[in-house]
């Protein structure tokens, strides 16, 4: 339960941090709240011999909004996040969502950035950026891009990002007001991975639904966007027969696996509970 | 008396003695992070060690080549069994008479097994070396479960005992057979069951487990090669022991040894036994003559030192129609792992779990244990037990609910109809045992009422309907727990530990200023003991606890005693500490005599001094009286005042309890919540209630977490599974439920304040009530016997599996 050697960067730019990552390859690892990466360092999993530290980058900081779009700094702390009167305005689904995390001890130091950047299927962010259709932006010593967490996620830890960028920021558009939302988590205690959850947002007009999207997490060696799931359920009254088909099909995609938490059959069934709930839940908050 | 002069009430508040809820004075260092812990100990020149550990669970060790890790700037040394067998330390004795691998002998038993030992200048360089130690295994056919253990073909386990057909405990009738235990009436017990109206059978499984202290097992030992004294700290619940235990080992003479506990985070049984690493590192620094500190993971301590419980327990009760029980036949199958390293008081080999019989009275009963070898880690310790008695609870409490299941009556009921009556005491168990007092329905009935029971029942018969008519997806459960414990090893007649007797210890000084330094051999690992001892102290010679400093722990000052576990510091050590004040008293009062110029008989004991009888007004107090010890003490009387005494008691003490627990299951999610927890204590004389209701918090958290998830258990290939606190189910705040307290009063009546301990009753008398309610939950659908550990998962597959899905 030691780490390896290493040595400690700590750079003051998103530049240098790059400079950095350039300059050591392989062997660099940014290093955000430590609470994902620290731990695999211990167990050894992970053994980088250069940790950049981005916490004194302060450009990586904050929560905004221009526009239709909220933008919310990769090392902004799960803490903060839960604490901006923006984000429980706008998005109040990311904070029901961060309060699911571990405990407060960790999201204080917990970031949104490491926790969407982690690449492991049990992080609660990346299948919410998933449903809210947020886009991760991405610097490199080319310039920086905009990648859908839709696409970002590969398998258990490997993402789109390149081992020489660094993720600063992600960009969630602002949802309808009156949405209907929900985050349904299943755990065995506080401070664990879920054993199956799910993401709903919902809009709804006369009692039907006009729009919705789900995603599920920690099914699946990546976030799990159930799209047919959700299509399934637009323009339906989430009537019983097709709130229980749309389970079915979010079910469907689930490739968990058996662990503590319990064997692939039951965190499959799990998913479905969840959704279902998160659905109930979600159109009680509807507006419309 | 003017007005100033404190009342009798004042003057006994002023004590703060027994009865009283005393703030831990413990506390003030332990709340400001100011304890001191063996990890806090740093000596000059200290040396680290760590462990090479085998990643299989059954192999040979062909090869163990150290030159690289040597090779690491900071490495001093890297021990494998081929040193330890220089000093005659390769292996060493378990507690339960068989021997144990220190490091690696050739071939390794479970995961983690210890396999060399890295010596370095600190835990970093140490445990890098670690992974520069490669070792060559010869992977060998891995045996898990203990049903095939006596299989014909079952692997050999231990070749080392090849043609050993006589163990510790009588004679081993296959290669990975340990022994047989058998107690009670065989035949007369058959003969129960052939007549009996009615008989239940069900295999229940109490599943394997860990003690999980905040401080891990640590120790740092120092050899002072010029002296010839060997100093170890350590985190041991029993120092003394610890002590004897070296010097057989080392031959270093015990005088030569000083064993110190500092402050020990918690134990829980894990801290009982002798473990490699104080091994190694004693060894270490007799090497290099430099102290040698070795600390334990977390990891490391739930897949090495010490599980706890893994019985599968073949339950047999016979009946009459009207519910009478006529006889109790258990089969035990003990996995022990790779080595018998139980921690039982040496003559036996399952502990105390022949008092199985439980609150019962049952006329006949027989008892059969036999433990097997497996591929995983040694122990079996008690987990917050008094040696297997939570185990035998957990037998007769869910026992009990399946003879009431089958009857068709209510547990409760059953269990009252069962009772030992208070007028049967002291009362000969059918296995052995004399039970010491008890009111068992008193207790029964104040519990029922408290709690509405048959309300409760009323209710759950309507959610039942409702369940079935499809209104809800939710399952209400009530537990019932009504058990015996069997604490305070114990009388010499019965109890010893590798030869010495458990009794324990106490000595007293007063000082002249009339404030007292006293010693115990007990050892607190959060219990509380520098409070509780000095309020009996307090009580018994009138000083006031806040003058009373209580010591523990260091083998140079503290008298000989067995430790602290089993509940028995209050049982023993409790005794030990009220005689030796006695002691004190019956000195103080022939000085007091003197001062007031009458005979000793002439006075009366009054709180904090002596009075003259009927003439209360002239009196001595005790502080007077110390000082008088000191500076004027009366012609023929030795000066000083100080005691000691050494406490054999005559007979266990058996606390009991009724615990109730009122549960909704969500049979959707397996989730089952508590909405209600119910738990009376009797442990006789109440010494601290605030004291009492702490530990009988931590106890039920505890019962809580192994009812309900937590587990050591291993897959196919016998890998450890979950041994991390993610996995490892450990309640916080959120999860534990809420706890009522409750308690009567029913004094030992062989104790000198008839106290009884209570610090493991939750524990036992928890877990049965937990899985209780579960099954109690689940019965209406069906389900008999629900095992353990009652996790969300667990509970959805009875659920799905009794049709409960639809
Ligand atoms: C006991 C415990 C329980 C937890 N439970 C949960 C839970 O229930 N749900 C949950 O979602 N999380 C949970 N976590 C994880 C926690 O939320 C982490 O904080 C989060 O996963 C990672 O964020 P971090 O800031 O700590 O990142 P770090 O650990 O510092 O980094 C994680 C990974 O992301 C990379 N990285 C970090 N930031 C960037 C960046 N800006 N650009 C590029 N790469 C980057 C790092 O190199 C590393 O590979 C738990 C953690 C613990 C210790």
């Amino acid at each position: 339960m030691i780490p390896g050697e290493f040595t400690y960067h700590r750079p003051a730019s998103v530049a240098e941090a790059i400079a950095l990552l350039v300059d050591h390859g392989d062997e660099a690892r940014p290093l955000a709240g430590g609470h994902s990466l620290i731990p695999m360092m211990k167990l050894r999993m992970a053994a980088p011999e250069h940790l950049i530290d981005l916490s004194g980058v302060a450009d990586l900081k904050g929560v905004s909004q221009e526009g239709d779009v909220i933008t919310i700094g990769a090392m902004t702390t799960q803490a903060e996040v839960i604490g901006s009167a923006l984000l429980t305005d706008k998005l109040p689904i990311l904070r029901e969502t961060a309060l699911l995390i571990a405990d407060p001890q960790i999201r204080y130091v917990g970031t949104l950035g490491g926790n969407v950047a982690n690449g492991d299927p049990g992080n609660d962010m990346p299948a919410l950026m998933q449903c809210l259709s947020a886009s991760y932006v991405l610097a490199g010593p080319d310039g920086t891009r905009e990648v859908s967490s839709r696409d970002f996620y590969e398998a258990a830890y490997f993402t789109a990002l390149a081992p020489e960028e660094i993720l600063t920021a992600v960009k969630i558009p602002v949802p309808a007001p009156g949405h209907g939302y929900a985050y349904e988590k299943l755990k065995r205690k506080v401070g664990d991975y879920a054993t199956a959850a799910a993401a709903v947002m919902l809009t709804m007009s006369g009692g039907t639904v006009s729009s919705c999207a789900i995603a599920l997490t920690n099914v699946g060696d990546t976030p799990l966007f159930a799209e047919e799931a959700a299509s399934i359920l637009d323009g339906s009254t989430l009537d019983r027969e097709t709130v229980k088909k749309a389970v079915a099909a979010a079910e469907a995609i689930t490739m968990p696996a058996s662990d503590g938490r319990g064997p692939a059959e039951y965190r499959t069934k799990m998913a479905g509970v969840m959704l279902e709930r998160a659905l109930k839940r979600a159109a009680e908050r509807a507006q419309g | 008396m003017n007005d100033m002069t404190p009342t009798r009430e004042q003057r006994e508040a002023a004590l703060e003695g027994m009865g009283c809820k005393r703030k831990r004075v413990e506390d003030i260092r332990f709340t400001q992070g100011k304890g001191k812990y063996v990890d806090d100990i740093k000596l000059p020149g200290m040396l680290h060690g760590d462990f090479v550990r085998s990643p299989y669970a059954h192999a040979k060790v062909t090869k163990i080549d150290a030159t690289e890790a040597l090779k690491l700037p900071g490495v001093i040394a890297v021990l494998t069994a081929e040193d330890l067998k220089g000093v005659n330390l390769a292996w060493m004795p378990t507690l339960a008479g068989d021997v144990q691998m220190v490091l690696a002998d050739g071939k390794v038993l479970y995961q983690n097994q210890e396999v060399a030992f890295v010596v370095a200048e600190d835990r970093y360089i140490a445990d890098d070396a670690v992974q520069l130690v490669e070792v060559e295994y010869e992977e060998l056919p891995v045996l898990v479960d203990p049903f095939k253990s006596l299989d014909p073909d079952a692997p050999v386990l231990r070749p080392d005992l090849d043609g050993k057909m006589e163990g510790a405990h009588g004679p081993r009738k296959h290669h990975n057979h340990i022994f047989n235990w058998s107690v009670g009436e065989e035949e007369a017990t058959d003969k129960a069951f052939a007549e009996a109206d009615v008989t239940v059978k069900e295999m229940i499984s109490y599943h394997r487990t860990h003690p999980s202290p905040l401080e891990t097992c640590q120790c740092l030992a120092s050899m002072d090669k010029v002296t010839g004294q060997l100093t170890v700290y350590g985190t041991f619940q029993a120092p003394h022991v610890v002590r004897t235990v070296a010097s057989l080992l080392s031959t270093i003479p015990e005088h030569k040894i000083h064993v110190i506990a500092p402050d020990v985070g918690g134990g829980f049984g894990n801290k009982v036994g002798v473990y490699p690493g104080y091994v190694c590192a004693i060894v270490a620094s007799i090497v290099t003559g430099l102290p040698v500190k070795w600390v334990e993971d977390r990891m490391e301590n739930l897949s090495t030192t010490s599980f706890a419980r893994d019985y599968h327990m073949t339950t047999e009760i016979a009946a009459k129609k009207d519910g009478t029980v006529t006889a109790l036949k258990v089969h035990v199958l003990g996995d022990h792992g790779g080595f018998d390293a139980c921690a039982d008081p040496s003559k036996w080999p399952a502990g105390f779990f022949n008092i199985v019989t439980g609150s019962y009275d049952f006329p006949v009963a027989h008892l059969s244990v036999d433990g097997v070898y497996t591929n995983k880690a040694p122990g079996g310790v008690a987990y917050r037990c008094s040696f297997r008695v939570t185990e035998a609870a957990y037998c007769i409490e869910r026992g009990m609910d399946v003879l009431a299941q089958k009857l068709g009556m209510d547990p409760a009921d059953l269990r009252l109809k069962n009772f030992i009556q208070p007028e049967q005491f002291p009362y000969n168990s059918a296995l052995g045992w004399e039970y010491d007092s008890g009111d068992y329905p008193t207790a029964m009935h104040k519990a029922m009422d408290a709690i509405d029971y048959r309300g409760l029942r009323e209710e759950q018969k309507a959610k039942q309907e409702a369940f079935k008519r499809g209104e809800t997806r939710e399952i209400m459960g009530i537990g019932v727990s009504f058990f015996t414990e069997i604490v305070g090893a114990g009388p010499s007649k019965n109890c010893d530990i590798l030869g010495v007797a458990m009794f324990d210890s106490a000595e007293i000084r007063i000082h002249p200023t009339g404030s007292v330094i006293s010693r115990m051999g007990t050892k607190s690992q959060g219990q509380g003991h520098e409070t509780t001892w000095a309020q009996i102290i307090a009580t018994e010679i009138g000083i006031p606890a806040s003058d009373i400093t209580v010591e523990e722990g260091d083998t140079d000052t503290a008298p000989y005693g067995l430790g602290t576990y089993g509940s028995r510091s209050t049982p023993v050590a409790g005794a030990a500490i009220a005689l030796a004040a006695r002691k004190i008293r019956n000195k103080a009062q022939m000085i007091a005599a003197h001062m007031l110029e009458v005979s000793e008989y002439d006075l009366d004991w009054d709180v904090d001094g002596f009075q003259v009888k009927g003439n209360p007004e002239r009196r001595k107090s005790m502080k007077e009286i110390a000082w008088a010890a000191y500076h004027a003490p009366p012609a023929g009387i030795e000066p000083g005042l100080e005691a000691v005494s050494y406490y054999d008691p005559p007979n266990m003490t058996y606390p009991f309890g009724a615990y109730f627990c009122v549960m909704d299951i969500d049979v959707d999610t397996g989730v089952a919540k508590t909405r209600r927890f119910y738990a009376l204590d009797d442990c006789g004389t109440r010494i601290n209630p605030m004291i009492i209701e702490g530990q009988v918090h931590g106890g039920l958290t505890e019962a809580f977490a192994i009812a309900m998830g937590q587990e050591i258990s291993y897959d196919a290939m016998g890998n450890v599974q979950g041994a991390s606190f993610m996995d490892f189910f450990l309640p916080t705040a959120v999860e534990t439920p809420h706890w009522e307290t409750d308690f009567t009063v029913t004094p030992s009546p062989h104790h000198p304040i008839g106290a009884k301990g209570v610090g493991e009753s939750p524990n036992v008398g928890g877990v049965p009530a937990f899985s209780n309610a579960v099954n109690d939950a689940f019965g209406f659908l069906g389900a008999t016997h629900i095992q353990m550990p009652h996790d969300a998962w667990r509970l959805w597959k009875v659920a799905k599996d009794l049709g409960a899905h639809g």
